[in-house]
């Protein structure tokens, strides 16, 4: 069985750039799928690729990660690219959202401008130590 | 006095020089997606040597590797570029040991390639601060809207690090240019192929706009 946790933005909006990749990535190794609404900033995100990798072992072997941001768009033109624009302004890393997925569960997402497929695999395909 | 003023020269334009020397260029981008085998062909055309070891099998660059003093000359040979070339480990979300056995790989083997692999990853994000202009080797065979494509090409925004997108492997059937071009519509793309060398004399070329 997947299971996917829905995080709000608020939930991570007043913690540190190291207590948020923490807080995502404890929950991720957990095996479960993390929908975070709103984004990382960019060093946040290459951030969260350096501890994933501290953190490889026998057991977790990383993960599958996309995210949704609507101002990056590249079919928005015009006004609705200035309306993008003007929300991604007021709203911050709130717009668009984060999938991440443990390496074991999510076997690769596929991406494009206006959509994401998420590919599961049989998950625990190696067991965890106590 | 001599002497004197010859030191001050010296100390002027041996900076100078030495600045011009010390500019990095990095290639960065996923796993497998040519960067050595671009390394190598840029050191081969300028040095007469190669970079470093090439496979099939991902993550063969596990550690920085950095060529000094590569001097490159435009197509009529009124400009020089010169700079320090640094390719990267592939950098990658998740790396499995047992993706190496497929290889024929021993279980002790691969598991020393995966950890070697992971701090390999860890380096190149390190470095990324030290760079002055990169490019991002993808293979543009593969989906260009990978999110280690787009975390990478973020980050060297966020940085003002100059970026030149190659789209390497031009010369395979299931290529797509148009598509890596569509994933990066603000970026320059450049299609070659580093293993037949096609393409790659208008990249040096692109390359003096990129650190102008």
């Amino acid at each position: 069985m997947v299971t996917l946790q829905i995080i709000p933005y608020t939930e991570i909006e007043g913690l540190s750039s190291l207590g948020r990749i923490r807080k995502l990535l404890n929950i991720a190794k957990q095996d479960k799928i993390v929908l975070l609404q709103g984004r990382l900033a960019k060093d946040e995100e290459a951030e969260l690729i350096k501890v994933t990798m501290e953190e490889i072992n026998k057991e977790f072997s990383g993960i599958e990660l996309a995210v949704i941001d609507p101002s990056q768009s590249s079919s928005l033109s015009g006004f609705d690219k200035f309306k993008s624009d003007f929300v991604s302004l007021l709203l911050g890393n709130r717009v668009g959202f984060t999938i991440i997925g443990p390496a074991n569960v999510v076997k690769s997402i596929k991406k494009n401008p206006n959509k994401i497929e998420l590919f599961t695999g049989e998950k625990g395909r190696r067991a965890k130590k106590n | 006095m001599i002497s004197t003023i010859k030191d001050w020269f010296s100390a002027l334009f041996g900076s100078f020089l030495s600045s011009k020397g010390d500019l990095k260029l990095g290639l960065y981008g996923p796993p497998n997606s040519g960067k050595t085998t671009l390394a190598n062909k840029i050191c081969k055309d300028w040095l007469g040597q190669d970079m470093g070891s090439v496979s099939n099998i991902a993550h063969e660059t596990r550690e920085i590797q950095i060529k000094e003093q590569i001097s490159i000359k435009s197509k009529d040979n009124k400009k020089e570029l010169f700079f320090n070339l640094v390719d990267t480990p592939g950098i990658a979300t998740k790396i499995d040991y047992e993706d190496f056995l497929k290889f024929g790989m021993s279980e002790r083997n691969a598991k020393k390639r995966a950890k070697e692999a992971t701090k390999g990853v860890i380096d190149a994000i390190k470095w990324l601060d030290e760079m002055d202009a990169v490019l991002v080797v993808l293979d543009s065979t593969q989906d260009p809207y990978s999110q280690v494509n787009i975390t990478i090409i973020g980050n060297l925004a966020a940085r003002n690090i100059p970026v030149l997108i190659v789209a390497n492997k031009c010369d395979l059937k299931k290529a797509n240019m148009k598509k890596v071009q569509a994933a990066f519509p603000q970026y320059e793309v450049m299609g070659i192929s580093a293993k037949y060398g096609r393409n790659v004399k208008n990249l040096y070329e692109q390359l003096f706009k990129l650190v102008r």
